[in-house]
Formats: structure tokens, C-alpha cells, sequence
């Protein structure tokens, strides 16, 4: 047994490619290892900026030898078959054995490969793994033709067992493997000779090269947290950008610079963008005073002069970025003081789409549909409208031009300092929100309203130009967005359909799309008041139908975003489509509302058995009505009744039926499931000791007509037929 | 090994240019068009082309008319001078010769914390990719490192290795100064001596004005045209001269048309006529000129071709 190691030492990788490298490197080699018969005990892949190692410990010196029979030709066979089977297992006609077969004398190759040594295939495997390693994106370099992420520079490669250490020959694109490698690039380049595992880790730390990503990860967190606590202040966790940071230094030294007083004034997100996107700073917080005061950057080397020089590099680079960063701040705010205005006139310049207009078109009908969406959220319409309008402005700001990630925010920060309002600026930065599923839903109606509005008309008007999501292609976020109405409408309970609100959409969509197209200028009415044939009607007759399709298939789509929604509840795509069949299905509220309970409902005894039950009327009916060629809808008689259980059954429909229908009106799912599970015994006694067919005509009609009313009864509550065994 | 630290911003220029004379680069002199990077000089756009070997160094003074700051901005400005380096192939050493390049112009390598960041680096307008890194010192970005790999839709084989360093901003660093006009051009304590701004401020001022407000769009527009046709016509001519009977394929006088093409396409874009949509297809009628030319330089001797 011999453990390997492997270095690929190169020029600097990405930070964001390390971590994907070394579970590749880690995969890729060890699973070809194993393919050859080599086994293992333990394998662990680690990266710095500039090196991948690969540490495999307990590899078998020698693959097992293994002996194969393969049966030839006949004896008698032409020659050509005799030739294409010694071609085929690599032998001559002399090492071949003639055997009896059932068939006559037929050729039998005996193929014998001895055990491999792990050196050889691990010399081969790590030339595989090089050559076709799966890199997002690489590169060639000088006259190589060999493609690494950055250029390649030695190949550490040692076999190393208590009896000594060898080295693996390994020879890529001119490229030898060595038992050598270096230190830190500055605080200790010379090269050194490596024996094991364990030598080369404990060597590469004296050579300050911190191997593990997570102990550099831990170090920076806990020296950055320790730097702040000794100020009295708090680290601002980022735990993407610490990874990234860990990434980018073979040996971290964490150092704490100031930010100039004067920038203190600027809102603590814009600080910590700014130093987050730009420099790869942490932010550091005064709890006292809740504003971001200091930063820590991590240096990839220490100093005689313990960091001074690279702190004060830094906090001068950073004082020219926060400048700029004021100085849009301050001419933002000359702005926002005069009421935006010059901002919107900006967005008329700003194209939205080509086939949809200005961003300040799409704002108009972002507006227009928010006073349809406020009567939904009760929210009072002539704010909604105002915050709809002045939701986006902040994309003119230098702020946002400068930093897109702060989009929304700016625009409350902006609407405080022109005296709107708090819903205005609320909605500015909530209605871009949920930006996904575990993302928060905001809850203030103004905010609710323009969110909804936002969306709706992002939908509508991507699915009237026919740019919808395809496969894993979703360029303008519409799934995220059908998802984001979704979670508005359910966590905000709101209990209406969005039909008539998506034909709006639709409506003022189309207006911008013609009006860009014969260029006129873009008249919107407002018809939030409207019903959905009033807009069908001013869609106009030539475009109706189709605006009908396409918002069906909108509806549609909505409907598959509901299912990955309500599926990640553990709610079966069965239940859902029993639920997506009955009335007012834009409704999702009530939709997951009566899913919810649905599923409960299937899930225990009283609805599994009633379900059986309802299958059977259903199936008998079904069958009876097609055989027959008539319906059996008529109202059943206890008249005509002949057993107790049939009875039975009409005596428990009578004294449920009306409060099934009441609390499904009233929209009591569960209390209507408690009806129904009461119909369960009655149901079940009835197909026990009823038959259906009987001698009289009379007789069987009625029955007909009786499971005719169990399944209207059942109908009411879900569509029962949809849902699977 | 820590240098003297140079005075100016001069000196600074002059430490390059005899750093990398003496790793064995070509000094060049800055390509005489209005350019908007130094990757545009054909010493690199064209040179990166086809298998020869090609060691070159040179200022380019640069031109983005959308940067123009009237001169008051510390750090913005429509002219600036670019340091290119281009080494082909890229020497093995490419990153530590790049250090030693740092430690010519006084920066200790043993006092700052000198890093190399993931940038991938795209030229739409010339169709042209490479990777490499920004390279960071104490948090500033001081150079552009880059190994070619397409140019002009071409391969690079073998590669070249590119170094960009913005020179203000480099010095302003190294020198300790804040606002780029407040840099000292000479020496201080020369007979005249002259600062950043002495130089410049009034350019800047006067660039600004016409490239944001005043440059005839219409003219611009028609030499555009204009640019784009000659570029084509030149590269239709047939190979062999008709004068001298010899093969002369007309690469550069065509590449000239592009790099003027490129040039007032960033006019029209600072003047602000040229809208989102519009910018593509731009783009894409000057890039289609810079393959077509880096095709005809392959045809050419400085391009590899032996006929």
C-alpha cells in the first residue's frame, strides 16, 4: 500500500472554479483508478490560488492479475474468421488452445493480464485527467497546444510507502512530473523536495501556504471577528465572499483599515457594495452607532511592517471609490430633493424592450394595473399609483447606474429625502420582491399592490411578444416572476381571481405593442374597473381570440409554477390538478387553500376509502351512461328505494348535501371534508349489499341517479376523478 | 530589492521602456491613429497573429470620449496613455517578469500585497478573448494581464501574452498623488517644471466639450461609412500589385480604416445618437472589418505566409 500525491501547480485559478476543480480532480482520478483495479482507502482533493492537490491514501501497489477466456472459430472456420479473432484478443495462432465443442474442434484464447503497478496506471490516469480535465473555461499558453485553466507550471507526482518514495512519471505537453514544489510566491518561492503526505502539508505551512480552503476560510473569520471585537465593533458575516477571499491568498493576513469619517453619511448598503463588489471587503459595524465605520481586506502575505503599507494602499483606493460613490450620492440627492422629476424624464429614453416600449411606457401600465391590484390588497388606490409611478426611478440615479444591486433600495432611500410618503419608498424597495421562493413577501398593501402590478405586466407583455421561458432558458425571469405573484397572492391571503387583472395586462401590452408598431402615440384606458369581457370587447375583435389563447396559456403556466410550489408542501400533482379543474382556478389562494386540505383529506382513512367509493360510483355510472348512450341525471328517488342501505345512503346525502354545499361556498374546505367523510360508511354499506342493476327499469334508473348524486356532491368539493389511487 | 522610487510620472514611463528594452522587447512609438486601448496599435492586434515570434513594448495614448470628466474628475479623463507589453510566445516566466516590471517603478514587493484576480478579457469590436487577471496591488488595480487566445476570429498559436498598465493611474499610486492633474509630469525642480494638469486640464476641458456636445454627428456618421467602405475596397484589391508584380496584401492600410471605424463609432457613442439596439450592430460592422483584416495579414509575410 503507498499513498499518492499530486500537485498541479499553475498560475492563479479563479477563485470560483476551485472548489468545482478539486471535486472534478478528486472524481476523475480516482473513479479511472478504481476502473483499473486499483483501490483506496481515503482520497481528499485541496486547492490554493495556485496549486490542486490530490491526496490518496492506501492505494494497492499492483491492480489484480485477471485471466479471461474468450471462445474463437471453428477449426474448419475460413481464415478470415481466424484472423479477425487473433486480431481481436491480440494473440498468435500458436497460443491459442483447440478445445472439443458441441460444434467440433473450436479455437479457445486463454488471455492472461498480469497485475498492473499503480505507478504505470496512475501515470496514465493523471495524463487522462489532465488532458480532458472539465474546466468551465481554459486556456493555452506559449507554444503549448494543452488547454489548463491558467498555465500549467510543474506536476508534483510521488508514490510514497514506509519502504521509500517514488516519483510517477508523468510527461504532459513537454511538462515533467517532479518530486518538487515551492513556497509562497513571495514570502518563500524556493522550490523543495517532497517525500509524503504528511512532509508536504507541514512543509507548504512553513513555506506559508495554508493548503485547506476551510482553514483559511476559519482563519480569516475568526482574525476578522477578533480584529472587530477588540475595536468594540462587529464583523458583517459574508459567507460568499469569504469563500471567494480564501480563494484568492495561499497565506491570509487579515488587516482592519478606516473608512474617512465623511463617507459615514452614505447608506450602510451603498459602503458595503462598494467595498463588497469593488474591493472584496468585509464591512465592519459599530453597534453603537449602527453604521459601517471600519473594513477588513486580507492581504496574501504578511509585512515587516505588519501590514501598515497594504492598509494604507487600500483605504486610498477605497477613499477614491467612496468618493465616487458620495458624489453620486449627493448629485442623487439634488435630485430626489426636486421630486425625481428628471429622473422619469430620463426613463422615456431608456428602452424597456424594443417590441414594448420605454421604461417609462412600462411604468404607466405598471400603474394603471396597481389600481387594479389595490382593490385586491385594500390599499389605498391614489398612493398605490403614486409609489407604481415613482417605483423605478432610482434606475436614473448614478447610484443604481453605478451599482444595479441596489436597485429599489436607492428608490427609498431617495423617496425619504423628496418627503414622500414611507409607503412610496417601501414599495420602491419591496416590489422587485419575492425574488424567489425562500426570498420575503412583502405585506404592506402599497407595496403588495405595485409588486403584483409589476409582475403582472412583465407577464403579460413578455407572452404577448411571444418570449416565453424555454427548457433552462428564462432570460427575463418569468418563472421567477409567475412564482413571485403566486407567493404575493397566498401569503398575503388575498381571495380573488387574477384572471381580469392578467386580461388588463394584456390589454395595455398590446396598446404599447401597436402603438410602437404604427407610431402612435401610446393611449392607455383605464379599465381596472372593468369585467373580462368589457376588456375582451376593447382588445378588439380581430385580436380577442387570440389574446384569449394567450392568456389561457399564461394561466397555464401559472398553474405549473403552482404545482412546483404546492409540490415542495408535499401536496401530490394528482390533488393539485383535482383542485386546478373546478372554478375560479386564478384564484391561487383558494387553490392552495382547498389543495391544503384536499391532500389531508386523501391522506387519511375516511378520504381514502370515500375515494374508493366515489371511484366506484363513478366507474359504474361512466360505464352504465356510455352503454346506455344516456345521462343519469336526474334527482333520485327514496320512493323507488328497496333496501335499507339504499335508504341509508339517501338519508345521509339529504342531511349533508346543503352544508357540504354551504361550506364549500363559504369556502370551509375543511369542515366540507368532515361532511363528506360522514357519506363514507353509507357509501361503502351501499355497494356491499346493493346491486345496481335490478329486474325494474325504475329501480335501476334511481340507483343510477343516486351515485349520479354522490358524484355532484363530490364534484363541488374537487374534481374527485383526477385524483389517483 | 527595494528601488529608489521615481519622481515623476515621466520617469516612471522611462523606468518601463528600459525594463522591458532589457528583457528583449522592441521599444515601439505609439501608433499614430486615435485609438481607444493600446491592444488596438497593430504591433498587438495584428502581431498576435499567425506562428512568428513578436517581442514588443510601447506608450499608446488612449482615447474613450465617454470618460471625459472637463478635467476635474481625479481620475477620469477622455486621454490617457497606456504601457502595453506583447511577448509572443508567452515566455514561461511571463508573471515574474511582470513583477520584476512592478519593482522597476519602486514598488517593494517585500511591503505591498500583490494579487492576481480572475478577469477575463473580451474585445467585442475586434473579436477578440483572452484570460488572465487584473492584477491587484493593496486593492488597486494596476495592470491588465491577459494570454490571447482569439484575435480577429483567429486562434492564437502560439499565444500571446499581453500586459496593459494604466499609466495615471499607476503613477498617481506609486507617486502618491490624488488628483491625476496634480501629478508631476517632469522632474520637480526642473528648469520648467510642469504638472499633469499643465499639460492636459485644458485638453481635457476642450475634448469634453466637443466630444459630448459639439462633434457633427451626421460627419461622424458619414466617415464611418466611409472608414467601413475604404476598409472593404482595400481588402478586394487583388493580392498581387499590378505596378510592381509583386504579392503586396494591403493588411495594415485596411486595419488603419478599422481602427478609424472603432474610433468614431466611440464618438457617436458619446455624443449619445446611437441607441441600445443600434450598438450591436456597430459593434458588429466593426468587428467583421477587423476579422477580414486580421484574415489578410495571415496572407501577408508578418503574418506567417511563405508564398
Amino acid at each position: 500500500m503507498a499513498d499518492l500525491l499530486l500537485e498541479l501547480f499553475s498560475e492563479e485559478i479563479p477563485a470560483i472554479m476551485q472548489n468545482k476543480a478539486c471535486e472534478d480532480l478528486n472524481n476523475v482520478v480516482t473513479n479511472a483508478l478504481v476502473e483499473a483495479g486499483l483501490t483506496y482507502n481515503s482520497s481528499k482533493s485541496l486547492s490554493t490560488p495556485r496549486r490542486l492537490c490530490l491526496m490518496i491514501e492506501g492505494l494497492i501497489n499492483k491492480s489484480p492479475d485477471t485471466r479471461e477466456e474468450r471462445k474463437g472459430p471453428r477449426v474448419d472456420a475460413p481464415e478470415q474468421a481466424l484472423n479477425g479473432f487473433l486480431r481481436g484478443v491480440g494473440l498468435t495462432i500458436d497460443q491459442l488452445e483447440v478445445r472439443d465443442d458441441k460444434k467440433g474442434k473450436t479455437y479457445f484464447a486463454i488471455i492472461e493480464k498480469e497485475g498492473r503497478f499503480a505507478s504505470e496506471i496512475v501515470s496514465e490516469v493523471i495524463n487522462d485527467a489532465v488532458n480532458n480535465f472539465p474546466w468551465p473555461k481554459s486556456m493555452r499558453w506559449g507554444s503549448k497546444s494543452l488547454k489548463w485553466v491558467r498555465p500549467l507550471h510543474s506536476i508534483l507526482c510521488i508514490l510514497s510507502a514506509e519502504d521509500g518514495v517514488e516519483t510517477v512519471k508523468v510527461e504532459i505537453d513537454g511538462i515533467k512530473s517532479s518530486n518538487l514544489t515551492a513556497g509562497h510566491r513571495f514570502m518563500s518561492p524556493d522550490h523543495f523536495t517532497v517525500s509524503s503526505i504528511e512532509q508536504y502539508q507541514k512543509d507548504l505551512k512553513k513555506s506559508y501556504v495554508i493548503l485547506d480552503a476551510h482553514e483559511r476560510a476559519d482563519h480569516i473569520l475568526e482574525d476578522a471577528k477578533n480584529l472587530a471585537f477588540a475595536q468594540g465593533l462587529e464583523l458583517v458575516e459574508d459567507i460568499n465572499l469569504l469563500n471567494e477571499v480564501a480563494g484568492l491568498v495561499e497565506y491570509p493576513v487579515v488587516l482592519m483599515g478606516e473608512i474617512s469619517k465623511e463617507f459615514f453619511e452614505l447608506p450602510a448598503e451603498v459602503l458595503m457594495t462598494s467595498m463588497k463588489e469593488h474591493q472584496k471587503f468585509f464591512s465592519v459595524r459599530n453597534p453603537k452607532s449602527n453604521r459601517i465605520e471600519k473594513f477588513i481586506t486580507v492581504a496574501n502575505r504578511a509585512t515587516s511592517d505588519n501590514g501598515e503599507t497594504i492598509i494604507a494602499g487600500n483605504q486610498k483606493v477605497l477613499f477614491a471609490r467612496l468618493s465616487d460613490a458620495k458624489f453620486f450620492w449627493e448629485n442623487d440627492l439634488r435630485i430626489a430633493k426636486a421630486g425625481m422629476n428628471e429622473w422619469s424624464e430620463k426613463l422615456n429614453k431608456v428602452t424597456f424592450h424594443n417590441k414594448l416600449g420605454s421604461q417609462s411606457e412600462r411604468i404607466k401600465r405598471i400603474s394603471f394595473i396597481a389600481s387594479a391590484t389595490s382593490r385586491l390588497t385594500n390599499a389605498d388606490m391614489e398612493l398605490t399609483n403614486k409609489a407604481a409611478m415613482l417605483c423605478k426611478v432610482d434606475l436614473s440615479s448614478e447610484m443604481v447606474g453605478e451599482f444595479a444591486k441596489l436597485q429599489g433600495l436607492m428608490g427609498s432611500y431617495y423617496a425619504a429625502e423628496a418627503g414622500l410618503p414611507i409607503e412610496i419608498g417601501n414599495a420602491s424597495k419591496e416590489h422587485y420582491s419575492p425574488q424567489g421562493p425562500t426570498d420575503a413577501v412583502p405585506s404592506a398593501p402599497v407595496s403588495i399592490s405595485v409588486a403584483l402590478a409589476d409582475k403582472i405586466d412583465t407577464l403579460t407583455g413578455f407572452w404577448l411578444i411571444d418570449e416565453k421561458p424555454t427548457g433552462s432558458k428564462d432570460p427575463f425571469a418569468l418563472r421567477r416572476a409567475a412564482l413571485g405573484i403566486i407567493r404575493l397572492v397566498i401569503d398575503n391571503e388575498i381571495n380573488e381571481p387574477l384572471e381580469c387583472i392578467l386580461a388588463y395586462g394584456f390589454y395595455l401590452n398590446s396598446i404599447a405593442v401597436q402603438s410602437l408598431e404604427d407610431k402612435s402615440q401610446t393611449k392607455y384606458i383605464d379599465l381596472s374597473n372593468n369585467s373580462l369581457e368589457q376588456i375582451f370587447e376593447l382588445i378588439g375583435e380581430g385580436h380577442s381570440k387570440k389574446t384569449k389563447g394567450i392568456l389561457r396559456d399564461l394561466i397555464s403556466f401559472f398553474h405549473d409554477r403552482l404545482k412546483v410550489y404546492l409540490r415542495d408542501q408535499n401536496i401530490n400533482h394528482d390533488v393539485i390538478d383535482a383542485c386546478l379543474a373546478m372554478p375560479n382556478n386564478t384564484n391561487f389562494s383558494l387553490l392552495a387553500k382547498r389543495a391544503k386540505v384536499l391532500q389531508e383529506f386523501c391522506d387519511s382513512d375516511d378520504g381514502k376509502n370515500l375515494l374508493q367509493g366515489f371511484k366506484r360510483a363513478n366507474n359504474i355510472l361512466s360505464a352504465e351512461e356510455k352503454k346506455d348512450g344516456v345521462s343519469y341525471e336526474g334527482t333520485p328517488e327514496i320512493n323507488y328505494a328497496q333496501i335499507d342501505e339504499e335508504r341509508s345512503l339517501f338519508k345521509i346525502l339529504d342531511e349533508n348535501e346543503s352544508d357540504i354545499i354551504d361550506y364549500i361556498n363559504k369556502q370551509d374546505f375543511k369542515s366540507a371534508m368532515g361532511a363528506l367523510a360522514n357519506l363514507r360508511l353509507p357509501i361503502d354499506l351501499f355497494f356491499e349489499n346493493v346491486q345496481i342493476n335490478s329486474d325494474s327499469k325504475i329501480v335501476r334508473r334511481n340507483r343510477l341517479c343516486l351515485l349520479n348524486r354522490i358524484r355532484l356532491i363530490m364534484k363541488s368539493a374537487a374534481d374527485f376523478t383526477l385524483i389517483e389511487n | 530589492m527595494a528601488t529608489v522610487k521615481p519622481n515623476c510620472f515621466q520617469d516612471i514611463i522611462l523606468r518601463l521602456q528600459n525594463y522591458w528594452a532589457e528583457q528583449g522587447c522592441a521599444i515601439l512609438q505609439p501608433y499614430d491613429m486615435e485609438v481607444g486601448a493600446g491592444t488596438f496599435h497593430p504591433a498587438t492586434t495584428l502581431r498576435a497573429l499567425g506562428p512568428k515570434p513578436w517581442a514588443a513594448a510601447y506608450v499608446q495614448p488612449s482615447r474613450r470620449p465617454t470618460d471625459g470628466r472637463y478635467g476635474e474628475n481625479p481620475n477620469r479623463l477622455q486621454h490617457y496613455y497606456q504601457y502595453q507589453v506583447i511577448i509572443k510566445p508567452s515566455p514561461e516566466n511571463f508573471q515574474e517578469l511582470y513583477l520584476g516590471s512592478l519593482n522597476a517603478i519602486g514598488i517593494d514587493m517585500e511591503l505591498h500585497d500583490i494579487r492576481f484576480v480572475e478577469d477575463d478579457w473580451e474585445s467585442p469590436t475586434l473579436g477578440a478573448w483572452g484570460l488572465g487577471w487584473e492584477v491587484w496591488c493593496d486593492g488597486m488595480e494596476v495592470s491588465q494581464f491577459t494570454y490571447f487566445q482569439q484575435v480577429g476570429g483567429h486562434d492564437c498559436k502560439p499565444v500571446s501574452g499581453e500586459l496593459t498598465y494604466g499609466l495615471e493611474r499607476l503613477a498617481m499610486y506609486v507617486l502618491g498623488v490624488d488628483h491625476v492633474m496634480d501629478m508631476p509630469f517632469n522632474s520637480p525642480g526642473s528648469i520648467t517644471e510642469l504638472k499633469y494638469g499643465d499639460i492636459f486640464r485644458q485638453t481635457e476641458q476642450e475634448y469634453s466639450r466637443w466630444n459630448f456636445d459639439v462633434a457633427d454627428t451626421n460627419i461622424l456618421l458619414q466617415h464611418f461609412e466611409d472608414a467601413e467602405a475604404e476598409c472593404k475596397r482595400i481588402l478586394n484589391e487583388p493580392d498581387v500589385d499590378p505596378k510592381t508584380g509583386n504579392k503586396i496584401v494591403m493588411a495594415h492600410p485596411a486595419y488603419d480604416q478599422c481602427i478609424k471605424a472603432s474610433h468614431l463609432f466611440n464618438l457617436l457613442d458619446a455624443r449619445g445618437v446611437i441607441s441600445v439596439t443600434e450598438r450591436q450592430s456597430y459593434i458588429g460592422r466593426v468587428r467583421s472589418l477587423a476579422k477580414t483584416c486580421a484574415d489578410s495579414f495571415l496572407k501577408t509575410e508578418a503574418g506567417g505566409s511563405s508564398e
